[in-house]
This record gives structure tokens, C-alpha cells and sequence, in this order.
């Protein structure tokens, strides 16, 4: 008996307690509608009241770590660019070099010694001064670092092991200066690359490793809290030394992994500007009159790649064929929505060295199977490697290949779509394994060697070159360039590098895609930049 | 009793040790070395060789298994090779954010699937029983993602009624004590923010409680038909007792135990295999903390993201064998 009644009574509660929850429901929704209207009807005689400056931005995935020197990843680098400053700023929408806590700086006529004046009167979060020594002790710091510790600067920084800045030292309080090894073009672009925002000695002496969890910089916002794998609220920085910035007085970074759930919570007004739109929503956008659709500067390129060293592809006539036969332009107009550029050179043309005088090859099945028959190829079936992700270079990996299979079907060279997953396929297309795959890349500074050389020189065979391609002139004419200062020579060497790599026809160049990003009518002032690292201090909600 | 619990707990140990070791040997298994995610793909060799160094991938198979065995028993299970911090101080926010919403789902499903699969049973072969059937057939066909999304559209965007994801309102965050959101907002006197939790629990809740509910549906319907060609269920009915009576006093309470059985390991699958609707809803959970570690190759999280789950989902299983007694005085351990 007292069992029955036990299980009775603990139906009872559970139907209780399903009415309790839907009555949760319309309860919450009565509040929250009355919430939001309450502060209109008080000041329904007044002007409108200025709306909170808050901002919620919503982006595929959570940091790595706040401490921008020792992560890889432009979700990470989004928050710390927000956080920290570098001596030098990019512009507001490319790569050009410009003051940031330096406000002057020179370099020696023989491309070895940088002094920077820095700004005067700045403080990090913590009430730290901002000073040359501050400055020496973030670059020894770094130096001090192995790879593992420091990737950026190592990779930036040091050659075969070898400290490219041989020597840093503070002249007074506002004048550092920097000793090279060897002269080092980029070495500007470098140096305003999210990775090296300067951070506050005095914070990360004391906290070591866990100076990711509790970031100190000089930025506009300082660092509130971390909800791992869900929001980190960063807000404004009162002593920011920067009179009338920040606009905003607090973001919060939300991950959202899936791009359809994130436009949903757009729409649903959870967000006020999303990252990461696939391009068939962007119609949907411009549509609604809540909504603006950003477009965010291109630089990036998608492509196709060949592995050089196996076959059918260690023929040039071969790869040429290829180049022929696919149709990027309907690529372009089918997956990208029209939203992107295509590509004829290793790298987009805001990149300065881009070659514009070269042709690209032109859709022509014809040319193609002539290619293929004075090559002599056998017909024999090739694999072809479909992303597995979405990337900004690439929307939908497995419906671009399905096209490329027909267009490469249609001269005559059979192929079966294969992918893997997305670490499982950087690893064995890194090893070489496969025949066609299909790859891309967004440029880190906006200079020509973060893509030719990284991408397409031999050192970087078993790196980032993919399609082992391996062409000693190329070679010369990019390590020739890595220490030429003088930026007209730089760019005409590139130029004849790229005339060389169309020839020897490596991969196949996609497209330059335009990201875009969305955000509510009201979100004014955000300007998206091409390295993906987005400076929020300029924004404003109206 | 007790020295049935022992006995039980002491068989978890072969079980948990088998777990460890599979999941030990099949992440080796995959291709993608560690060490290069880690460093990202400009990475060079001796970076690599480095970490791998560090990280102990280069000791023979067994010694990196019993070095992780030995952390364990040590109530060490590593350090996460992407975020450098240890396992065991940062699991604990996604394994409350999945239990949360897991427990919720299961209430759902247990409230929903139950009655409508007595219902079903009662009025076999009517309108609702057809209809009830063919819902719990889609129900348990359906792509989660697509009825998440399908949610989102219509009770947020178009309705208004309530979020399309996350845990809280991130303009106004709950302070985290127990990290159970709906605990937490409770011991902190805000019933504005448990409402508002509870708004978020309700679509990821409902979607992740689908499935859930189709099979405890079907399980009761098939139970309670069976208990009710009993004879005592035909006694009490014939002696003219109301249909309520006999359902939820006499006929349930038999038919329970095969659905008590079903409950349980619904219960621990929820654990596990919410990663698809932690994704859609964006909820910081232990399945997409696991899932995110497997893209980036981080050993020591799968593992004892798994290790975890397994752990749970036993645990959930010895809970349904003792409520077994309880419902059913027949039943006895020794």
C-alpha cells in the first residue's frame, strides 16, 4: 500500500511540475516584455534614451588562451586585439603600418636597427606604466620562449633557431631600440601583429601561466570574465589613454559553433553582430531591414591543390590541363554567391607585389584534353580531397569538389571524392598523400611572403606546402626579397615569382572569398578587418 | 544490500580499467599527431619533436598507459594540451551545464513518453494510439539538428517566446557557485535569472528530449499492454474501480520495471551523446568539450572526458538495479 501511494504521489509531482514549467514560460515572457518596455514609457516626453552600450558578439568558438603571445588562433586573437595594443597599428581596414603605443619610429639605412619612439602617459589595466622597459621585458620574454611557448615570434622572429632581434634596449623611458641580425622586410608588419600586443610585466611576472585566465594589457577594454566554451566579457577601460575611446562600455564574445544557429540568435536579437555567415544567407540579411550585412576585406585565396611530386601531377602539362578545364568562374557564382574574386596568383590582389599582368587560365576544355594527350596521360583515376570544414576561403568543400570532379570528368581524367577529418586531412595532405586537394589560406600580415614563401617555397615543403612544389628560381627570387629593403625592388621580385609559379601551375587558384559578417541596423562604426582581428573601440549601438 | 553496492562497485573497476584502454589504443589510433595541432601548421620539426617530448608521446604505448592509469588513481587526469590547464579544475562547469540540461530532458521525456504510452495502451488501437505511435516513429527518426534549428525558427524567431541558445541572458550572467545554473540563481535569491534559465533549458531541453521520449513511449505502451491482460488488472477493472486507479496504482507499477530499465540507459546515453544539441544551443557541455578536444587531438580530455561518462553512465545503471527493490518487493539482492 505505501508503495502505491509513493508512486501515485510521484506521478502527481511530475505532472505538477510540467505545469510549473510551462507556466515558467509565459511568465518569464510577461516580464521580460514588460522589462523592455518600461524605460520607453518613462520617457516617452524626453528624448529617447541613449541605448546600453553593450555589445554581444557572436563567433564560432571559444579562445585558447587570452595571453595573444602564445596562441595560433584568430578566435583568441579577436578578444586579446581588444585587450592589448602593438607598437605598431595596421590601418583601419588593410595592412598598412601605422603609429599605435609607438608614435614615431625610423630604421637604419642598412635595415638593422629600428628605434620607436613610444607615446607618454599610457598605463596598463593594472596601474603598471607603459615603458621602454615594459617593452624590453615582453620582447626578452618572448625570446626567451621556445616555439611551443612563443609560436608567433618564433616564427616570425627566428631563422634555423637564431634570434632575428639580436638585441632590444630601452634609451630612457619612451625610446626602444631594436638590433637585427639580417635586415627583414616585413619586420613593421610584423611587429603590429596581434601576437605581440605588449602586456604588463608586472601581471605576467606575477602570474605565469596563468596569465591567459587574468590578461593585463593597455587596450580599451580590460579583461571581466571567462565562461569557458560560452562568453568572455571584456569592458570599457576608464584610464584608456585614448580621449573618447572606448565607445562601448562592455562586449561580450559569445561562442556559437553552428553559422545557422548564430544568424538565428541574430535575428532573435540574443546577438548584435555574428561572425562567420554563410554566403547563402547573405540575401536573407540585406532583406531584412533589422539587419546589415558586413563584408569583411579579402585576404585569403582558395585553391586547388597538386601534389607536384606524384602522378599524374609531376607533369607541368598535366597541372596546366587542369588549370584549364576547371570552371572557377561558375564556381564563384554557384558556392560563393558571387561574393568572392577569381583568383589567378597565390595571393589576393590587396597584397602589395600582386601581378596583375598575368593571364589566368581561361575555362577550356578543348586546351585541356590537348594538354592531357601531348602529356600522355593514362587515364588512370586520381583522388580528390574535400574539405570537411567550412572556411571562410571555402563555404562548402564537398559541393566545390563535386564540381571540379565533373569538370575534370568532362576532359577526361576520372576522380573519387574523398575526405577525412579536418586534422586527419591537414596531416596526410601534409605528408603528401594525397593527389588533388583542396586547401586555402588567410593572410597574417598582409605581406606577400606570408603567402608565396610560406605556401609554395620549397623550405616550407612538409609545412605549409601542401603540393611540394619545389622550383629553385622561385626559391631565390623569394629569399632575395625576405631581406630587401627597398620596397620596389621587393615587389618586383615577387612579381617574377609569380610568373614563374603561373607557369609551373602548382594549383589550381580558386578564389579570393569576401567573409561576411552580420550585425543589428543599430551597431555603428564596426569596421572588420581583413586579418579577422577586429578592433571594437570605435564601435558605438544607436 | 550494502554488500551487494560493494560488489558492484568493485566490478566497476575491470569495467572502467577495459574503457580506459580502449579509448587509450583508438585515439592512437587516428591519424593526426598532437603536437602538430597543437603548434598550428607553420610548426617546424624540432618544435614538434620538442613538444612531443614534453607531452611524452614519444614513450612506448604502455608506459604513456600506465603513467595516465597512475594520474588517475592519483585523482590527477592530466593537464588539457590545448588550454595547459588541468582536467580536473575545468571540467566541472561542463559536466553541471550537461547534467542540468540532461536531467531536464529526461524529466521531459519521462513526463511526455509515459503518459502518452499509457494512454496509448489504454485506448489501444484508437485515433490517439495511432497518432501517438506514429509522433514517437518520427520522434526517434528525427535529425536533432534539424529539429533544433526548426525550434530556433519557430519559438524564438518567429514566436518570440524563448532564446535560441546558451545558458543565461549574457547581458546580466548568473554568478556561477555550483555552476547548476538553476541551484545557483536559487541560492543567490534572483528568480528573475532562475526564470530566465529555465527559458534556456526549455528548447534544448525539448530537443534533446525527443528521442527519450519516442522509445520510453513505445517501452510503456508495450509494458502496459501486457501488465493489463493480467488477470488482476482485469480483476480491478471488472470490480468497477476507476480507470485512473487501476492504471497508475495496479497496472504501472508492474509495467515500470522494463521502462525503469529504459529510463536509465536513456539517461546515461543523454550524458554522452548530447553533442549535437549542445552545438545547435551552444551549451558549454561535456559533449563539446569532448568533441572540441577531438578536433584539436587532445588526448588527455578525450580520455577523461569518456572515462567520466563511462563512470556516470554506470553509476546510472546501479541506481536503476537498486530501484528495482524498491519498486518491486520480489526483487532482492544479497
Amino acid at each position: 500500500m505505501k508503495n502505491k501511494k509513493f508512486w501515485s504521489f510521484g506521478l502527481f509531482l511530475l505532472l505538477a511540475l510540467s505545469m510549473v514549467l510551462a507556466a515558467c514560460g509565459s511568465d518569464t515572457e510577461k516580464e521580460e516584455t514588460s522589462t523592455t518596455t518600461a524605460p520607453t514609457s518613462e520617457t516617452t516626453t524626453e528624448e529617447k534614451a541613449a541605448p546600453p552600450q553593450v555589445l554581444v558578439f557572436g563567433r564560432g568558438g571559444d579562445s585558447v588562451s587570452l595571453d595573444p603571445a602564445i596562441v595560433t588562433d584568430g578566435e583568441s586573437f579577436k578578444v586579446t586585439q581588444n585587450l592589448f595594443e602593438t607598437l605598431l597599428n595596421f590601418g583601419e581596414q588593410d595592412t598598412t603600418i601605422n603609429p599605435g603605443l609607438a608614435k614615431d619610429w625610423e630604421v637604419s639605412e642598412d635595415g638593422l636597427t629600428y628605434t620607436f619612439y613610444l607615446e607618454e602617459g599610457i598605463q596598463f589595466h593594472d596601474g603598471t606604466d607603459f615603458n621602454a622597459e615594459a617593452v624590453v621585458k615582453n620582447i626578452n620574454r618572448w625570446k626567451a620562449g621556445t616555439e611551443e611557448d612563443f609560436y608567433y615570434f618564433n616564427s616570425m622572429f627566428k631563422a634555423e633557431g637564431a634570434d632575428v632581434i639580436t638585441d632590444v634596449v630601452a634609451d630612457g623611458d619612451h625610446k626602444v631600440i631594436f638590433t637585427l641580425s639580417r635586415p627583414q622586410a616585413p619586420f613593421l608588419k610584423n611587429i603590429a601583429m596581434s601576437p605581440f600586443g605588449i602586456a604588463s610585466p608586472t601581471a605576467f611576472e606575477a602570474a605565469g601561466d596563468k596569465f591567459g585566465d587574468n590578461p593585463v594589457g593597455t587596450g580599451p577594454f580590460k579583461f571581466v570574465d571567462w565562461k569557458r566554451n560560452d562568453s568572455i566579457t571584456i569592458e570599457k577601460f576608464d584610464g584608456y589613454w585614448q580621449a573618447g575611446l572606448p565607445k562601448l562600455d562592455k562586449v561580450i564574445f559569445r561562442s556559437i559553433p553552428d553559422n545557422s544557429a548564430r544568424l538565428n540568435a541574430l535575428t532573435a536579437n540574443e546577438i548584435d553582430l555574428a561572425d562567420g555567415i554563410n554566403p547563402s544567407d547573405g540575401a536573407t540579411i540585406e532583406g531584412n531591414s533589422a539587419l546589415q550585412l558586413i563584408e569583411r576585406p579579402s585576404m585569403n585565396i582558395g585553391y586547388l591543390g597538386l601534389t607536384n611530386t606524384r602522378p599524374p601531377f609531376d607533369n607541368v602539362l598535366v597541372r596546366q590541363a587542369v588549370n584549364y578545364a576547371i570552371d572557377q568562374q561558375a564556381i564563384v557564382d554557384a558556392f560563393f554567391e558571387g561574393r568572392a574574386q577569381v583568383a589567378k596568383n597565390p595571393m589576393p590582389p590587396s597584397i602589395s607585389g600582386y601581378n596583375d599582368d598575368i593571364e589566368g587560365y581561361a575555362y577550356d576544355p578543348e586546351k585541356a584534353k590537348a594538354l592531357l594527350a601531348e602529356a600522355g596521360y593514362d587515364g588512370k583515376e586520381i583522388e580528390l580531397w574535400a574539405m570537411p570544414v567550412p572556411r571562410p576561403y571555402m563555404p562548402d568543400g564537398a559541393k566545390v569538389a563535386e564540381v571540379i570532379q565533373k569538370n575534370l570528368a568532362d576532359v577526361g581524367i576520372p576522380s573519387e571524392i574523398v575526405t577525412f577529418e579536418w586534422a586527419t586531412y591537414l596531416e596526410k595532405a601534409k605528408n603528401g598523400e594525397a593527389d588533388a586537394f583542396m586547401l586555402g589560406w588567410t593572410g597574417d600580415n598582409g605581406d606577400a611572403d606570408n603567402f608565396i614563401y610560406t605556401l609554395l617555397d620549397k623550405d616550407n615543403i612538409g609545412s605549409n606546402n601542401y603540393a611540394y612544389y619545389s622550383n629553385d628560381e622561385v626559391h631565390d627570387l623569394l629569399i632575395a626579397a625576405q631581406s630587401e629593403v627597398d620596397e620596389n625592388k621587393r615587389i618586383d621580385l615577387y612579381k617574377q615569382a609569380q610568373v614563374i609559379i603561373h607557369e609551373d601551375a602548382p594549383w589550381v587558384p580558386l578564389a579570393h572569398s569576401t567573409p561576411l559578417l552580420a550585425a543589428k541596423a543599430g551597431v555603428k562604426g564596426f569596421l572588420p578587418h581583413p586579418t579577422g582581428s577586429d578592433k571594437l573601440d570605435n564601435v558605438s549601438i544607436e | 544490500m550494502l554488500h551487494y553496492i560493494g560488489k558492484r562497485l568493485l566490478h566497476l573497476i575491470p569495467v572502467l580499467l577495459g574503457m580506459t584502454f580502449i579509448v587509450f589504443l583508438i585515439i592512437r589510433a587516428i591519424p593526426g599527431d598532437p603536437a602538430q595541432v597543437i603548434l598550428g601548421q607553420q610548426a617546424t620539426a624540432e618544435a614538434i619533436a620538442a613538444l612531443r617530448d614534453k607531452l611524452g608521446l614519444n614513450n612506448p604505448w604502455y608506459v604513456q598507459y600506465f603513467d595516465y592509469l597512475k594520474g588517475i588513481l592519483t585523482g590527477d587526469l592530466g593537464d588539457s594540451l590545448r588550454t595547459r590547464q588541468p582536467i580536473i579544475s575545468e571540467v566541472w562547469p561542463y559536466l553541471a551545464a550537461t547534467f542540468e540540461l540532461a536531467i531536464f530532458a529526461m524529466i521531459i521525456a519521462v513526463i511526455i513518453g509515459m503518459n502518452a504510452g499509457i494512454i496509448s495502451a489504454w485506448f489501444q488501437n484508437s485515433w490517439f494510439d495511432y497518432i501517438a505511435m506514429i509522433v514517437a516513429l518520427i520522434g526517434v527518426s528525427m535529425p536533432i539538428f534539424w529539429l533544433g534549428l526548426m525550434e530556433q525558427w519557430i519559438f524564438s524567431i518567429n514566436l518570440g517566446w524563448l532564446p535560441t541558445s546558451g545558458r543565461e541572458e549574457v547581458r546580466d550572467p548568473v554568478a556561477a557557485i555550483t555552476h547548476l545554473y538553476l541551484i545557483d540563481t536559487l541560492l543567490q535569491g534572483r528568480f528573475d535569472q532562475f526564470l530566465i534559465v529555465v527559458k534556456h533549458l526549455i528548447l534544448p531541453g525539448l530537443a534533446l528530449a525527443t528521442i527519450p521520449t519516442a522509445i520510453i513511449a513505445r517501452m510503456t505502451r508495450a509494458s502496459m499492454l501486457e501488465v493489463m491482460r493480467s488477470d488482476y488488472v482485469r480483476t480491478a477493472r471488472a470490480k468497477g474501480q476507476k480507470m485512473l486507479i487501476v492504471i497508475y496504482k495496479h497496472a504501472l507499477k508492474n509495467a515500470f520495471i522494463p521502462v525503469l530499465t529504459i529510463i536509465g540507459l536513456q539517461t546515461g546515453l543523454l550524458l554522452g551523446g548530447a553533442i549535437l544539441t549542445e552545438t545547435i544551443f551552444s551549451w558549454p557541455g561535456i559533449g563539446r568539450y569532448i568533441y572540441e578536444a577531438i578536433g584539436y587531438r587532445d588526448y588527455p580530455v578525450i580520455q577523461s572526458g569518456i572515462l567520466i561518462v563511462a563512470f556516470l553512465f554506470v553509476m546510472i545503471n546501479l541506481i536503476v538495479d537498486l530501484l528495482y527493490t524498491v519498486i518491486d518487493s520480489r526483487i532482492k539482492y544479497n
